[in-house]
């Protein structure tokens, strides 16, 4: 088991220097630093003397990957590609371009990232997979073939109309909370029905629909057959046994999108001005702050591929067929 | 309309979408042409609501076309499309700001100077809504109601002339008489449900009669802040859709095919190379890949303006660019698809007689691999489509979409947006653009389940 873990993190090494590549060339080869000082610095005839300050202030005046200025081993580290990509690795992000340290940043912003994406996880797993059950319990009757039609019309609505509709009628017509803000502590609870409720109900769609065709494929496997043959129940056939079953595919789909509930949900947390690392995204974005996008590029690509090696493990955990050597 | 010289522009998309146009149009008629490839799509087309969907989705279509031509007339430097001119009015007829669908006046107060000199503060009269009435408190409905009832006539015979050419055909072409035509049509005996397609494209018609007749004196949908028509904008919204949707698959389909049969065919350090490059692209956020790339583009752009020429060529190359970037953060799924189906078909006995005989590994690809994962290719593009009309509306929002000169879903809900905490609601370009863009969606999603039901082999046996 150990072994087979650090096997998979040793593959993961590769991965990442792939992601680092790819981000390193897209933020500084598609424009340089000096494209970039010019955009930030605004005006059109800026002076070479305030991009030279630009890029001095934010450490980008060195050379790209080979300094032939320096000696020894500062040939490589003291470059932008060292600085600036290779120190991700370390969790090492630097400051964002306007100074503030990136680091303390993401550890202060992502609890309540976490605080709204995992309850929309647990709650939205619970409803759909209920959902599904019901409607592999009814299957090819009339309530089934309702629910499939009515799924695929709330997997037609844009997830921009849960929000805004769900704002405009729970805060703006009933008042029943806040329309949008965050709060530490308990008092964050109010804050947080709403964007869960709300997330919760833009993923019944696909998420009823996906649980369903699962659910459907076992179903029709032998073994259920033989436990009905044996006289069992359907509900207890479909709680002890498809269930049980189903949960093998079921986890591939959760596992791997836990890590990556810290970094929340871009258009949510906008919406609902939460503090979180999605609406840190959404700002330095439209600040264009390219240290802080990198980052998260970066820190995106770490939290998925360690869900990928949970997804691994889990498999092990529940299903004793599945062997790690 | 002056007819002057008309000087033809093409846009690199308009460019793109008629070259996938004809490779359709190639597709459809090979189609026809081999039994096997037919049979599937005609299960397609006797669905019920696979019917209806398709219909709806050519009536989208239809307008993405039109808008698709684009030229400049005589001596106007302004690029409009074949669209535009049909619209006419539709999209020159721009009042002040804000005024609700079918209003009559501005939606807020302004200072409005008497006959008589003395100032008062009121609700203007539109320049073009309802300009024609005398009296618009009293006359309005009883106008409207008057168009509508015309419009409802105009359609009704439209519709029954072409059902009448309808039956006509399908009698001459199954040598029945029209009698026992219509009885079959009507009782659903015949092989494709042609009631259902009478039905859809009476709705159709009857919802275009009633835009022809009221938006000419109306905003049927109002206008927006600079007082455009809320309609035009969500029409001309369609070929945005359409292009990010159509577009994003062919750019991302020739890497997910190659590369995909490739790895599953040639396996070794091919396959170890691919699943390197895919689980890396994977695993990088889609919206944050997109985001950081747009953001580069934008840097580009503004740095490298002589290269873009006017606004429309820019806002085209950033349309572009999005579907090039959405194409290569969504080839990973349907690679890692193909991959495995190649996988298992190069272990089936024709492949490795095919490879004992000497037969070249380029030949075997397109003969015996390549016809045999079709259905999956397929059923992948249709699938991918709502998925991005959806993701086009997010991620305007977000900043990272298309130009916000380009008229889109997106662009229409994000302006909007900033108006919700107005009192009363500015409502009507946010339904407007929602339920445009539902109707899409949900044409392409009923559409896409009925080509995944009659393409997919193991939901066949099932059946």
């Amino acid at each position: 088991m150990m072994a087979y873990i650090i096997r998979r993190v040793l593959y993961a090494i590769p991965i990442l220097i792939g992601v680092n590549l790819i981000t390193f060339v897209l933020f500084f080869f598609v424009n340089t630093p000096d494209d970039m000082a010019r955009m930030h610095l605004g005006e059109k005839r800026v002076t070479q003397e305030a991009v030279e300050k630009w890029k001095e202030e934010r450490g980008y005046d060195r050379p790209m990957i080979y300094n032939n200025e320096a000696d020894g081993i500062k040939t490589l580290t003291d470059t932008i590609f060292f600085d600036k990509s290779v120190k991700l690795f370390a969790f090492d992000f630097g400051q964002s371009d306007d100074g503030r340290n990136i680091a303390h940043d993401i550890s202060q912003r992502m609890w309540p990232s976490l605080a709204i994406a995992l309850p929309t996880l647990l709650v939205g797993l619970l409803v759909n997979i209920t959902l599904a059950m019901l409607l592999a319990f009814f299957r090819a009757t009339y309530i089934d073939i309702t629910g499939v039609v009515l799924g695929v019309v709330l997997m037609s609505i844009s997830s921009l109309f849960y929000i805004i509709g769900g704002q405009f009628l729970m805060s703006k017509l009933w008042h029943l909370m806040p329309i949008s803000g965050y709060d530490t502590g308990i008092d964050a609870f109010k804050f947080l029905i709403l964007p869960v409720i709300i997330g919760v109900i833009g993923g019944i769609g696909s998420g009823t629909r996906w649980y369903r065709t699962i659910f459907l494929e076992e179903i029709n496997k032998d073994y259920v057959r033989t436990s009905r043959a044996k006289g069992l129940s359907e509900l207890k056939v479909l709680f002890k046994h498809v269930l049980k079953n189903a949960m093998i595919p079921i986890l591939t789909g959760v596992v791997v999108v836990i890590p990556l509930l810290f970094i929340g949900s871009l258009v949510t947390e906008a919406f609902f001005a939460i503090p979180g690392l999605g609406s840190y995204t959404i700002d330095a974005i439209n600040h264009q702050d390219f240290s802080i996008v990198r980052a998260m590029v970066f820190l995106g690509s770490v939290l998925y591929i360690i869900g990928l090696i949970m997804t691994d493990i889990s498999y092990t955990l529940v299903d004793p067929r599945i062997r790690l050597e | 309309m002056t007819m002057g010289t008309i000087q033809f522009a093409f846009l690199w998309t308009d460019i793109l979408i008629f070259i996938l146009v004809a490779a359709i149009a190639v597709f459809v008629i090979y189609t026809i042409k081999h039994k096997h490839l037919r049979d599937p799509w005609k299960r397609v087309f006797q669905r019920r609501l696979g019917m209806a969907a398709f219909l709806v989705l050519m009536a989208y279509v239809c307008v993405g076309l039109l808008d698709s031509v684009h030229y400049k007339k005589g001596d106007n430097p302004e690029i409009i499309s074949l669209f535009d001119d049909l619209v006419g009015g539709l999209r020159t007829r721009e009042e002040k700001s804000y005024s609700a669908p079918f209003a009559t006046h501005l939606f807020a107060k302004e200072m409005m100077e008497r006959a008589d000199g003395s100032r008062v503060r009121g609700y203007p009269r539109l320049q073009y809504g309802g300009a024609h009435l005398q009296d618009p408190h009293k006359d309005k409905w009883a106008d409207i109601t008057q168009r509508v009832l015309q419009a409802v006539l105009l359609a009704l015979i439209a519709w029954l002339l072409f059902s009448a050419l309808m039956i006509l055909w399908l009698a001459r072409r199954k040598q029945q008489t029209w009698r026992s035509m219509l009885s079959s049509v009507w009782h659903g005996k015949e092989s494709l449900p042609w009631k259902v397609v009478l039905v859809t494209l009476g709705l159709l018609i009857l919802f275009m009669a009633l835009l022809l007749q009221l938006s000419t004196h109306y905003h049927v949908l109002g206008t927006d802040k600079v007082g455009q028509d809320v309609l035009y904008q969500s029409l001309k919204s369609i070929r945005t859709g359409l292009v990010i949707g159509t577009l994003t698959t062919l750019f991302m389909l020739p890497f997910a095919i190659a590369l995909g049969i490739m790895a599953g065919y040639f396996r070794g350090w091919v396959d170890d190379v691919i699943q390197y490059l895919y689980t890396t692209l994977n695993s990088i956020p889609g919206v944050l890949l997109i985001a950081a790339a747009v953001l580069m583009l934008q840097v580009y752009m503004s740095n490298h303006p002589d290269q873009f020429g006017d606004v429309i060529s820019r806002a085209d190359a950033r349309l572009l660019f999005l579907c090039l970037i959405l194409g290569v953060t969504s080839w990973t799924g349907l690679c890692r698809l193909l991959r495995g189906e190649a996988m298992k078909i190069s272990q089936v006995e024709y492949i490795q007689a095919a490879n004992a005989f000497g037969v070249g590994h380029l030949r075997v690809i397109s003969r015996h691999i390549l016809p045999n994962v079709m259905h999956i290719v397929l059923i992948a593009v249709v699938l991918d489509f709502s998925g991005l009309v959806l993701a086009e509306a997010v991620l305007s929002y977000v900043g990272v979409g298309v130009d916000p000169t380009t008229n889109s879903w997106g662009n229409m809900i994000n302006s909007a947006r900033l108006e919700m905490a107005r009192e009363p609601m500015v409502w009507w370009s946010l339904i407007a653009a929602f339920s445009f863009m539902f109707m899409l969606v949900l044409a392409a999603n009923l559409f896409s389940d009925a080509v995944r039901d009659a393409f997919d082999p193991r939901l066949q046996r099932q059946q």
